[in-house]
Formats: C-alpha cells, sequence, structure tokens
C-alpha cells in the first residue's frame, strides 16, 4: 500500500506530461491572419530590380499571391521550384524579399528563376508586420476584390495549392 | 579581423562544454557504482572546465552586443546602436536564447560554488551531487545548442542597426530582474542533486539534511529577492499600478518559492528530529520540478502572458522532453527508493514538529492552488471544454485565508518547543500578544473605519510580530538562568527566522493597506487643470516633448499638493520607440514610506487633453521591505557559521 | 499512553478540516470566477449569459473607436468576420490597443446587445494575438471554407 503512494507523484505528473504535449500539438496547427477579409496594408517599398517604389496601388488587378520569402530562408528553396510552375501556368506571384540583402536576392533570382511578377524588397521587414508575418515563407491569396482571402504559413506545395486555388 | 571569429569560438565553446557536462553527469556515476576513486574525483576538474566554457560563451555574446555585431542574429534582433549601453548589456538576456545561456551560465555557477566547497561534504558524496547537477547542465545546454543558439549569423550581409530592444525591458529592474530570479530558480537545482543523490546512494540521515539547508536557503533568498524586484519592476514599469497579477509566468515563480519555503521548513524538522525524511526529498524534487515547470510554461508558448517568449514548437517539445527526463526519472527514482526510507518514530504531536508540519501542509497546499489556478485554463482546453480564464479574483479568494492561517501558525511554531510543548507555559503570553495585536488593529480599523476582514489580517500581521519579537525577548532574556541584563548570543540562524517572520508580516501591512486604504481614478485632464484624490490635488502644468536616446517622449510636469503644500513634482511619460513603432508609459511615482503617489499617461485625446491615471497606494512599500528582510533571513541562515565547517570523519 | 493517542487524533481531524476547508474553498473560487470567453458570433447567436463576467474579443474594425467629448468613456467594435459587437469602456486603453488589432475584453453583456468592459486587454507583443481571438477567427475560417 505505501509502495503504491509513492508512485502516486510520478503517475500524477507523467498524466500531466502528457496532457502538456496535446497542447503543445495545438500551437502547430493553422494560424488564421488578422487580416482575412481586409485590403492589403499601405506600403512603400523599393522594387528588387529597378529600385523604383511602388505603393499599394501599383498592385496588380485582378486575383493574386503575395509570398514572402528570403535568400536566408531554407524552406524557401524548397518552394521555390514550385512557385516557377506556378508561375508557367500563369499565376500572378508577387514577391516579398523579407529581411534579406539586395544582392543576394538579385543573385537567387538569376540562378534559380523568377516566378515573380514583381519583387518588392522588405528589408526592414516592416511590410512583414504589418501583414502580420512570423517568418517566411508565407504566402497571402488576395482575391479579385483587393481583399485579403488566406494566408498558409509555411512551403506553397501542390497539396496545399489544393487548398489556396479555391480563394483566388 | 580576429573580433569576427568570436561568435564562432562561443557556439564552439559551448559545444565544449556541453561535452564536459556529459562527461560531468557520467563519470562520478560510473566512479561511485564501479567504486573508483579515480573517476569520483573527476567530478570537480570536469565541473571548473565546465564552467569557463560557459561563462566564455557568455562573456562573448555580451561582447558582441556591446560592440553591435548585428552579423549575429540574436543580436540584430534585440539590439540597436541607438541603445544605452547597460541595456545593450542586459539585452544579452532580453530575448529567449539569450536568457537561456543566462540560465545555463547561473546553473554553472552554482555548479561552481558547490565544487567549491566539495570539501565539507563527505568523499562520496560531493562528486555525485556535481554529477546530477551535471545532467541538469546536458539537459540545458543541449536545448540551448540544438534549438535556440544565441550565436547564429546571418551573413554575408549583415544588417547596420538592429531591431532594438523591446522598450519595456529597457528599465534598470530588468537588467536586474532575471539573472537573480535564475539564481533562485536555478539554485534549488542543488537542494534536488542532494536528494537524487541521497535515493541512489540510500544514505538518508540527519547530515543529508545539514548539507542541504544552507543551498536551500541561499537559494531561497535569491529567489525571494527576484520575485520582490519582479513585483517592484511591473508596478512602475506596466503602468497599471499593480504590485502583483496572478499573471501564469509570477506563478512560475511563485510556486517554487511556495514549495521550497515548505522545503526551507522541512529540512529544518529532518535535520533536528531526523522524521520527515522522504517528506523531505519529495519536496526537494518537487520545487526544482516546479521551477523545470515553470521554464516549460514560460518558453514552449503554451501560456501567453506578458512575458512570453515567442511561441516555438520544436522547443516545446524538446524542453517537454527535459522535463520528462529529469522530473519523470528522479520521481520514479524516489518512488522506487523512498519505500526504504524509515524516520525514527520521534514525532510529538504537541511540539515544534507537528507546526512545522502543518506550516508544510498549508504551503503544499497553497502550492497546490496556484498550480491549479495556473494549470486549470490549461486542463479545460485540452479536454475540450472552451477557453476560460482564471483570475485574480480566484487566487485572492483562495490565497488570502489559507496563508493567513498559515501565519497564525506562523507565530505560534517558534515559541514551542520541539517533541512536546505544556500548554501552560505559552498559554499567558500568547493570550496576551493576541489581544494585544487585536487591541491594535482595532483601534486603526475604527479609526480609518475599514470592515472586519481588515481587522483579522492587521491582527494576524500584529500577532506575528509580536510574537516574533516576545519570543525573541524570551529566549534571550529569560532563558536558563540567565540575569536580564546578561546578553547571550543567540546564533545568526536564530536571527535569520525572527528577521523573515518579521518581514512577512511586514509585507502582510503592505498588502492589506494597499488593498484596502488605496485610491485610484482614471480621468480626463488639460494642462491647467487639477483633480483632487484621496486629499491630494494634482495640477497639471503642462505637457512637453522630448527626444531620448532611441525614442521620443511627451512628458507631463504635475504638482502635487496637500494641504497647500507642494509634496511632489511628477513626470510622466509617454514614450514611442522609432524603430519598433511601439508605445510605453512611463508612470511617475511620489513615493513615500506611507503612501506613494502614483501618476501615469493615458492616451493623448482631442484639444491637447490626456487620459490620466492616478493611484494613491497606501503603504505599498512595506510589501518590498518585507520582501527585502525575508531576503536578509534568508543569507542570514545561508552562512550561518554551523555549515561552514571542513569535513569531519563522515 | 492515552493523552499522547487523544492528542495525535486531534492532531489529525484539525489537519484533515483544514484540508476539507481549502479544497471547498477552491471548488467555490473556481465555479466564481471562471470567465468563460464568447466571439462575437457567438454573442449575436445568444449563446452568451447576460449581466454575468464573461471574456469577449476579436479584431477592433478600423475607424470605430469614438470616445465620448468629456470623459474617458469609449466605445468600439471587434468583430470575427461574421458579426460584430459594440464594446463600451470608461478608462485609459492599454498602450498596444490599436485599430486592425486582437482584444480581449473583460465584462458584462447588457440585454441590449452592448458588451460593456471593466478591463481592455492587449498584449504586449506586436505579434501577438490573443488566443481566444485566435480560435474565433479560426473557427469563422472553418465554416467559410466548408461554404466555399
Amino acid at each position: 500500500m505505501k509502495r503504491i503512494v509513492l508512485f502516486l507523484p510520478f503517475l500524477v505528473f507523467l498524466v500531466l506530461g502528457v496532457v502538456f504535449y496535446f497542447l503543445l500539438g495545438k500551437d502547430t496547427q493553422y494560424m488564421p491572419s488578422a487580416l482575412i477579409g481586409q485590403p492589403v496594408p499601405q506600403f512603400q517599398l523599393v522594387t528588387l530590380k529597378g529600385e523604383q517604389i511602388k505603393q499599394t496601388d501599383d498592385l496588380p488587378k485582378g486575383s493574386y499571391l503575395i509570398n514572402f520569402w528570403g535568400t536566408w530562408c531554407p524552406s524557401c528553396h524548397v518552394e521555390h521550384p514550385y512557385l516557377m510552375t506556378l508561375a508557367e501556368q500563369g499565376v500572378t506571384i508577387i514577391g516579398i524579399d523579407y529581411k534579406d540583402q539586395q544582392a543576394a536576392a538579385r543573385q537567387w533570382l538569376r540562378d534559380k528563376g523568377n516566378p515573380y511578377t514583381l519583387v518588392l524588397m522588405d528589408e526592414l521587414g516592416q511590410f512583414g508586420l504589418d501583414m502580420g508575418v512570423t517568418g517566411a515563407p508565407e504566402t497571402f491569396v488576395v482575391n479579385a476584390e483587393g481583399k485579403i482571402a488566406y494566408r498558409l504559413q509555411g512551403v506553397l506545395n501542390a497539396q496545399s495549392w489544393q487548398v489556396i486555388k479555391a480563394y483566388l | 579581423m580576429t573580433r569576427f571569429m568570436f561568435p564562432e569560438i562561443g557556439q564552439f565553446s559551448l559545444i565544449l562544454a556541453l561535452f564536459f557536462a556529459v562527461a560531468l553527469a557520467t563519470l562520478p556515476m560510473v566512479g561511485y557504482f564501479r567504486q573508483s576513486r579515480l573517476l569520483l574525483n573527476t567530478a570537480r576538474p570536469l565541473t571548473h572546465i565546465m564552467v569557463c566554457l560557459v561563462v566564455i560563451a557568455f562573456l562573448l555574446l555580451a561582447w558582441a552586443f556591446i560592440t553591435d555585431d548585428f552579423s549575429v542574429l540574436y543580436v540584430s534582433q534585440n539590439s540597436n546602436v541607438d541603445l544605452p549601453l547597460r541595456y545593450k548589456f542586459s539585452a544579452v538576456w532580453g530575448g529567449h536564447e539569450g536568457s537561456l545561456l543566462l540560465w545555463v551560465l547561473i546553473l554553472a555557477l552554482w555548479c561552481l560554488a558547490v565544487a567549491l566547497r566539495l570539501d565539507s561534504l563527505p568523499q562520496t558524496i560531493g562528486p555525485l551531487v556535481l554529477s546530477v547537477l551535471g545532467w541538469v547542465a546536458s539537459g540545458f545546454l543541449a536545448f540551448l545548442l540544438f534549438t535556440s543558439s544565441p550565436f547564429v549569423r546571418i551573413l554575408p550581409d549583415v544588417p547596420t542597426s538592429g531591431g532594438d530592444l523591446n522598450p519595456l525591458l529597457q528599465d534598470i529592474g530588468l537588467i536586474l530582474h532575471p539573472p537573480i530570479l535564475y539564481m533562485g530558480y536555478v539554485g534549488f537545482s542543488v537542494a534536488f542533486a542532494f536528494a537524487v543523490v541521497a535515493l541512489i546512494t540510500g544514505n538518508l540521515n540527519a547530515y543529508w539534511a545539514r548539507w542541504a539547508r544552507p543551498w536551500t536557503a541561499a537559494a531561497w533568498a535569491s529567489l525571494t529577492l527576484g520575485i520582490t524586484l519582479g513585483s517592484w519592476w511591473a508596478y512602475y514599469e506596466l503602468g497599471w499600478g499593480g504590485w502583483w497579477f496572478w499573471d501564469p509566468v509570477e506563478n512560475a515563480s511563485f510556486m517554487p518559492w511556495l514549495a521550497g519555503t515548505a522545503l526551507l521548513h522541512s529540512l529544518v524538522v529532518t535535520e533536528k528530529r531526523g522524521v520527515f525524511k522522504s517528506w523531505t526529498v519529495l519536496l526537494a524534487i518537487f520545487t526544482f520540478s516546479l521551477s523545470l515547470l515553470g521554464t516549460f510554461l514560460v518558453r514552449s508558448g503554451v501560456l501567453t502572458s506578458v512575458h512570453a517568449f515567442a511561441a516555438d514548437p520544436t522547443r516545446g517539445v524538446f524542453i517537454l522532453a527535459l522535463l520528462v527526463v529529469l522530473v519523470g526519472g528522479s520521481l520514479l527514482l524516489y518512488a522506487l527508493r523512498a519505500g526504504q526510507v524509515r524516520s525514527s518514530v520521534n514525532f510529538g504531536f504537541s511540539g515544534r514538529e507537528a507546526w512545522l508540519l502543518l506550516n508544510n501542509i498549508l504551503l503544499s497546499v497553497l502550492t497546490l492552488t496556484v498550480l491549479l489556478g495556473t494549470l486549470y485554463p490549461l486542463l479545460f482546453d485540452a479536454l475540450g471544454m472552451g477557453r476560460i480564464s482564471v483570475g485574480a479574483p480566484y487566487f485572492n479568494a483562495v490565497f488570502g485565508p489559507i496563508a493567513l492561517c498559515l501565519m497564525v501558525f506562523m507565530a505560534i511554531g517558534p515559541f514551542s518547543k520541539w517533541h512536546h510543548t505544556k500548554l501552560a507555559s505559552w498559554w499567558i503570553p500568547i493570550l496576551g500578544a493576541a489581544l494585544l495585536s487585536m487591541g491594535l488593529a482595532a483601534t486603526i480599523v475604527f479609526w480609518q473605519t475599514f470592515d472586519w476582514l481588515t481587522w483579522c489580517s492587521l491582527s494576524v500581521a500584529f500577532w506575528v510580530m509580536s510574537m516574533t519579537l516576545l519570543d525573541w525577548f524570551n529566549k534571550q532574556f529569560m532563558a536558563g538562568k540567565q540575569r536580564l541584563n546578561q546578553w547571550r548570543t543567540l546564533p545568526s540562524r536564530y536571527y535569520a527566522m525572527v528577521i523573515a517572520h518579521f518581514g512577512m508580516a511586514i509585507s502582510l501591512v503592505g498588502v492589506i493597506m494597499v488593498s484596502v486604504n488605496s485610491h485610484e481614478t482614471m480621468l480626463k485632464m488639460s494642462p491647467g487643470g487639477q483633480a483632487e484624490v484621496g486629499g491630494y490635488v494634482f495640477v497639471f502644468d503642462s505637457m512637453e516633448l522630448i527626444k531620448g536616446p532611441n525614442y521620443l517622449s511627451d512628458r507631463g510636469h504635475f504638482q502635487v499638493y496637500q494641504q497647500g503644500h507642494l509634496v511632489a513634482d511628477l513626470h510622466p511619460e509617454k514614450r514611442f520607440f522609432t524603430t519598433r513603432q511601439q508605445v510605453m508609459t512611463e508612470a511617475a511615482l511620489g513615493a513615500g514610506f506611507t503612501r506613494d503617489l502614483y501618476l501615469s499617461l493615458g492616451e493623448k485625446l482631442e484639444d491637447g487633453a490626456w487620459g490620466v491615471r492616478i493611484h494613491i497606494k497606501s503603504f505599498v512599500r512595506w510589501i518590498w521591505l518585507g520582501g527585502l528582510l525575508m531576503v536578509l533571513g534568508g543569507m542570514l541562515a545561508a552562512f550561518d557559521k554551523r555549515y561552514r565547517q571542513k569535513r569531519k570523519k563522515a | 499512553m492515552h493523552a499522547v493517542r487523544r492528542k495525535r487524533l486531534l492532531f489529525i481531524v484539525l489537519i484533515v478540516s483544514l484540508l476539507a476547508s481549502a479544497l471547498g474553498l477552491v471548488l467555490y473560487a473556481l465555479q466564481q470566477n471562471i470567465n468563460l470567453f464568447y466571439s462575437p458570433a457567438q454573442i449575436a447567436a445568444g449563446e452568451a449569459p447576460l449581466e454575468t463576467t464573461i471574456r469577449a474579443g476579436g479584431m477592433v474594425v478600423e475607424g470605430s473607436l469614438a470616445r465620448q467629448p468629456d470623459s474617458l468613456t469609449l466605445a468600439f467594435n471587434v468583430t470575427d468576420f461574421q458579426h460584430s459587437l459594440r464594446i463600451e469602456y470608461t478608462g485609459i486603453l492599454p498602450d498596444l490597443f490599436r485599430e486592425g488589432q486582437g482584444v480581449v475584453a473583460l465584462g458584462k453583456l447588457r440585454a441590449d446587445g452592448v458588451f460593456e468592459a471593466s478591463e481592455v486587454l492587449a498584449k504586449h507583443d506586436e505579434k501577438y494575438m490573443p488566443p481566444e481571438v485566435t480560435d474565433a477567427l479560426k473557427s469563422r475560417q472553418m465554416t467559410s471554407e466548408s461554404s466555399y
């Protein structure tokens, strides 16, 4: 009897551990953007190529994707070929070069090809902050009304494209 | 160009430190089971090398901050060229990675302290204690290296200015708060190590308690100081005028404190009477487990709070695994081995051990209520029953009565004698002290028109003070055959107890007064306007715009008059930190022994008016004064002469 | 021997009654002081009790913040992009309160459907989204997914 009592703290702790484990799982779940249903926030960003200033008004009409990426981000390497495929299919993608360096980004696009209709530099991550970006890659779907319809955290691939497609 | 190698050296020395920690965790253990003195003796040099390596890594990270080496990702996220130097230094622990390194550094320093005092321990115990500390160090070094290295570089293109430190953390209180808090948290690992070693060797005698006591007292004193500082910081920095919020992260530091307080007292019984042995061991494990649990809750993102670090599931899983191995392992060891520990039947139900047992029960209940309140929303959520919050009202409702109850017994405990106390010998002084404190409390309550609950709690506070003084008087002058004018030297551990108990009572007075006798208003004021709060007239003179090193600030000028006399000039600020685009409220304080004037700015409204929050906080400083007295008590207990002696033949 | 046994019994009774009252206190306090969270949609659907302290939250609707001229009373709307809820509050908003950001308010729902807040919380991190708000938005997300 006494021996069983001695095991009690251990068992209680095990139960707690299991509960914690499942709570941890929750955090990995999908995180919606605060901006869904909202227009893209105002910005003034410099283009990667020509160093022109672009504003919110310069965004394309019709539906398109906004893709946050960076040369420092390993998952972006994984994602890049699929972005190229999408670009070939005629999907409009705006690239935001997030917290990155101009030279490295240019080199990246020269080496791997450029899937983007327009690439803007967000060196300080200010625009990323406005969009609620927590890391790269992240992709936002902007619908034909110019409102943000969906946010994807993580790599865009054939599987996640099935979900995203519905929002375009 | 060598400076550009420093972060790599830092990373490298952390890796080496991990190797030495693993060696420390295994070699002396193997030595114990193989009975090899040679292997046992490796503990000390291994500890020294590990400590050196960790210190080097920490200094290199600090150097990277001081020299604005923004090629280090962590530096670029948490510092800025414009940041004042002292904040650059404190920014080392301003984020997750650095504060974890600080955690490891402090653990290393505790290891060093044990290694330096190795001669006061029996030859097998000391190395084993270091070895158990080596397990903890290995776990945290691995966590640091595999999930959150602070030395990651962003190359080749280095940012030029950096993302700045969270403005909330740009404050003197925060330079000191985490290191001291961690000193306490981590310090309990020594008591934990002693407990685990006692279980491994099966050698659980009264000496065990004697060795563990000074370490526990030192850790307890640090944790008390850390919590006191944290409360003070929250009071003046968060701008709400509260001193304790029952925030999950505060609770995470408070639970080990409660358990540690219980441990401190049960160690006394174990040392003096040889009883409660297995309970004391469990408490030692429990206290450090709560420290680890706190670390887990703060860093895994399971809880969100003011202090929580950004959520990262891999980190959460890693630290959960660490928690399971360390806590689960030691609890399992406890379950398997504690059955062999027998207490000598030496327990008197009217003696001091009974009061200390009551103390332990009540403190454990308090710990569990806080734990329950903290985890309840998590459990509720895990069962899919919805999102709830357990707010301060729960904690106040539960904590208050039990804590008061505890303090009633706290006054009697020191008065009683070991094993058996004759009731007749102490009921007269007790009754006298009780009547005196109730009378005193009644006078104050009558004068200030408070309710009967206040009267109750004030009586308890005065009762603790008077009983503590009475006991001291008794022991100083009356005990034995001493005459009244003869001065006995009471041991410093006795004074430690007196001071700590007195501090507790002073804190209680502060808590009661601030909760019943404070005034609080939020109002709209324009320059030139005035308002009266609790007998003080606040005159809003003007606003000015000033520029700080990394912020712009709206600063208000207020004068406070009491009965026509100027008592304070207050300058509350609203700071706008340019890099992070974040607004911070800097409250202005008019500090005083019996009351604080507290003024903070809200938002700027139309035509130059401001929302203003004014508090008159009665006796709020007493809360922290009491805390500091408790720290002093803890220090005295830790450095008691009796524990300083060198090893005898063991 | 008898006296010792009586003392022991007395002591055990004391401890048990202490523990029992502590437990009672905990249960009572938990029942009284738990504040359930409701999203604007749940409130619109009439799921939330009136005149009981609850928590509500969502994104602050841009341009909805309105102040009364002579006091610190103000009102704003929060939304989960499905329904919105009007929140009234007297006092000083936290530093991190911004339109377009998530907030959680503690208070009571009045019969006229306005939420009277006694406390408004916006946490100290620009990336922070109160978990309740995340959930509320998430459930909205799921319903919209199924309707597409």
